[in-house]
């Protein structure tokens, strides 16, 4: 692979990964915390309605989990087409 | 002691500790002079974004929208944090790569163009004031609640501690004064919270205890307090209320994006050591934002919860069932003397009612039925709840007192960042960068402190007049944010194409498009009674609230971004090959 190659690789499977996480980001707040949160409200999670939870609690766990999984998967990325610091 | 003398004891004491780590981490790190955060640990470089990110906006304003908002006031919640998300997978790592000190600098050099950093410039300008009126808005509501004065008084002591704080404490490394802001301000919000939890629910943890049921009974509390409002004539606390589902969405994404494009925000990722700690540093952040943020509904619930059944201890309608005047709890007063929260008795029966009387059919059953005469209270400020929520429960002096410090904590840290940013975009960018190169260093500081002082006096003006409450007029300036720089910013890294006349023409049309909107409701630069149009759903266009409008703003930049792009011409080669730098963290040696 040349190195030009090599770097169209690292930019597309970076683009994978964004669009995986971004749509699980979209899913969650704007699916289940907003548009589906009525439906999901004849639920219920912790005593909570479950449209209510996303909104106000759920999402918020994902967003969290969201950032370490693309530090985690980036950095994996990094090493394997060896553009990682240090 | 009286709870005034704790007050100021406490407030007094924080301050202490604020001056005291100044002074210590400036003797300890001259050479470190204007990167703070550097060689910081990213956690507690998260620690310090998050006291810095977190205003008074988000600690005092917050859960009281959410409070009389309901389910709706998630907008707050999702969008404050899920913005975090697009700023560490779409900005963070690649601005950290490109190594530039100021947001207007990056677009300055990447669209090759002053033009361009004198627009982001602007932008950032624009921004920052409105930011910093919500700010002054909610630093005036703590001081006038811990002096017990009118709020105009609480806001001339406001502006006037906050313009010696940004002035001594600025420039410095302030990263570990945030990190003690933090502290207290985590610790000020999450106190009373576990207190009131456990009086209600007996649950400690107050993101479990809101879900629980009511202490000793078989109901849920949410279904308590659905079943409550709906008795007064209000819609269910879950459902979906205050506004329409349109403009959740577009206000929750309006904030999103302005938080990814906000420049005193980003800057903090410009100074972490390595690119993969701007991604990590992002992801502290928010575990330290969410701490607040996932308690923020909790503390809404229970308010308006406790705040129902303050007002509404018997049953309703019962003519027994509303709380005397003459016996009304010690916090009314505190917050009357503030002008705040106003009442007024309407059917003379010595007692108060809160109930919907913008609900025609219950407004005219109460009248039968009840001899009920409208609510009786003219004014409930929203800021003031999660300052009264304390005084509500009937906690003790010293939590409240540590609440009040904690709001002016979480001000304080936000302005300050802030004015220096205004001052360091007037100073810098404009003076030096671009007008007057020769300028001594001394005259750069003066313009930038008059800057400050400047900003300071307009922003406490409008303070006054607010456009809204703290938190509305802080979205006001996410939305802006989301409109002007975010595209900006995402174009020169996603779109290597991307060119500098496409690039100026989207940031103006956003910019111009949104604050035009904004003006048209909130009045010409926000100045009271200058509105075209009265800020109700009926006037606005298809209905979009002027706090949501950033989203469409966002899109018609990048629409005029994409279309000016194609009929100019590309970028020179070099910047595109930046463009590709920037992308990886090193320069492979793969052969």
């Amino acid at each position: 692979m040349t190195q030009q190659e090599s770097r169209t690789a690292y930019w597309q499977a970076n683009l994978r990964l964004l669009t995986i996480l971004l749509s699980i980001w979209f899913i969650v707040s704007f699916g289940f915390g907003i548009l589906l949160s009525q439906p999901l409200n004849n639920f219920s999670i912790g005593g909570y309605p479950l449209g209510f939870w996303f909104a106000q609690q759920g999402s918020i766990y994902t967003f969290i989990a969201l950032i370490f999984i693309y530090a985690w998967r980036m950095n994996v990325l990094d090493r394997k087409f060896d553009v990682h610091e240090d | 002691m009286d709870l005034k003398t704790l007050s100021l004891l406490v407030v007094g004491a924080t301050f202490v500790i604020y001056i005291a780590i100044a002074i210590w981490a400036k003797a300890s790190s001259t050479s470190e002079f204007y990167v703070a955060g550097k060689g910081i640990p990213p956690v507690l470089n998260g620690m310090a974004t998050a006291a810095d990110w977190m205003s008074a906006a988000s600690f005092i304003s917050m859960a009281g929208l959410i409070a009389f908002l309901g389910f709706t006031g998630g907008a707050y919640l999702m969008g404050w944090t899920g913005g975090y998300v697009l700023m560490a997978l779409l900005l963070a790592p690649y601005l950290r790569k490109f190594g530039k000190f100021t947001v207007p600098e990056f677009i300055g050099d990447r669209f090759y163009s002053t033009t361009a950093r004198i627009v982001a410039v602007i932008s950032l300008l624009v921004i920052s004031i409105t930011y910093v009126i919500g700010q002054m808005r909610g630093v005036g509501i703590a001081f006038s609640n811990i002096l017990e004065v009118k709020l105009e008084v609480g806001l001339l002591t406001g502006m006037a501690v906050v313009f010696i704080y940004a002035v001594f404490g600025g420039m410095k490394g302030i990263t570990y004064t945030q990190i003690a802001q933090y502290v207290i301000m985590i610790f000020a919000y999450t106190v009373p919270a576990v207190f009131i939890s456990i009086q209600l629910t007996g649950v400690a943890f107050p993101q479990i205890g809101l879900g629980s049921t009511l202490a000793g009974t078989d109901t849920h509390l949410l279904q308590a307090l659905d079943q409550t409002l709906m008795d007064l004539g209000f819609a269910a606390y879950t459902s979906v209320t205050g506004m329409t589902m349109t403009n959740m969405f577009l206000l929750t994404l309006a904030l999103m994006i302005g938080t990814a494009g906000l420049p005193h925000v980003i800057i903090r990722f410009f100074t972490v050591p390595r690119v993969r700690d701007a991604r990590k540093s992002a992801g502290w952040a928010l575990v330290f934002i969410g701490i607040l943020y996932t308690t923020a509904p909790a503390v809404g619930a229970m308010a308006m919860y406790n705040f129902i059944n303050t007002v509404q201890p018997g049953e309703i309608g019962s003519p027994q069932g509303n709380v005397v005047i003459d016996e009304r709890p010690d916090w009314m007063l505190r917050w009357e003397r503030t002008g705040l929260l106003q009442f007024e008795d309407k059917n003379d029966d010595g007692r108060l009612q809160y109930y919907n009387d913008g609900n025609p059919e219950f407004a005219e059953m109460a009248r039968e039925e009840y001899g009920w005469e409208g609510s009786e209270f003219n004014r409930i400020d929203r800021d003031i709840m999660v300052l009264a929520n304390p005084q509500i429960a009937g906690l003790p002096n010293w939590v409240i007192a540590l609440v009040a410090a904690g709001g002016i904590a979480a001000a304080l840290s936000t302005a300050a960042g802030l004015l220096l940013a205004i001052a360091s975009a007037i100073s810098h960018d404009l003076l030096k960068g671009i007008f007057a190169p020769k300028i001594s260093e001394k005259k750069e500081l003066m313009a930038g402190r008059i800057a400050m002082g400047g900003a300071i006096l307009l922003a406490g003006y409008l303070g006054l007049n607010p456009p809204g409450f703290a938190a509305q007029v802080v979205a006001l300036a996410f939305g802006l944010a989301a409109a002007s720089l975010f595209p900006a910013l995402m174009m020169g890294i996603f779109m290597k194409k991307m060119n500098r006349e496409g690039a100026i023409a989207g940031m103006l049309v956003g910019l111009g498009s949104t604050l035009l909107y904004i003006f048209l409701f909130k009045g010409w630069f926000f100045f009271p009674g200058t509105n075209v149009f009265p800020d109700t759903a009926e006037y606005w266009l298809f209905g979009i609230n002027p706090t949501g409008f950033g989203v469409i703003g966002a899109i018609l930049n990048f629409i005029v971004a994409f279309l000016v792009m194609q009929v100019t011409k590309a970028p020179p080669e070099h910047i595109q090959h930046l463009v590709e730098e920037v992308r990886v963290p090193r320069v492979g040696t793969n052969p």
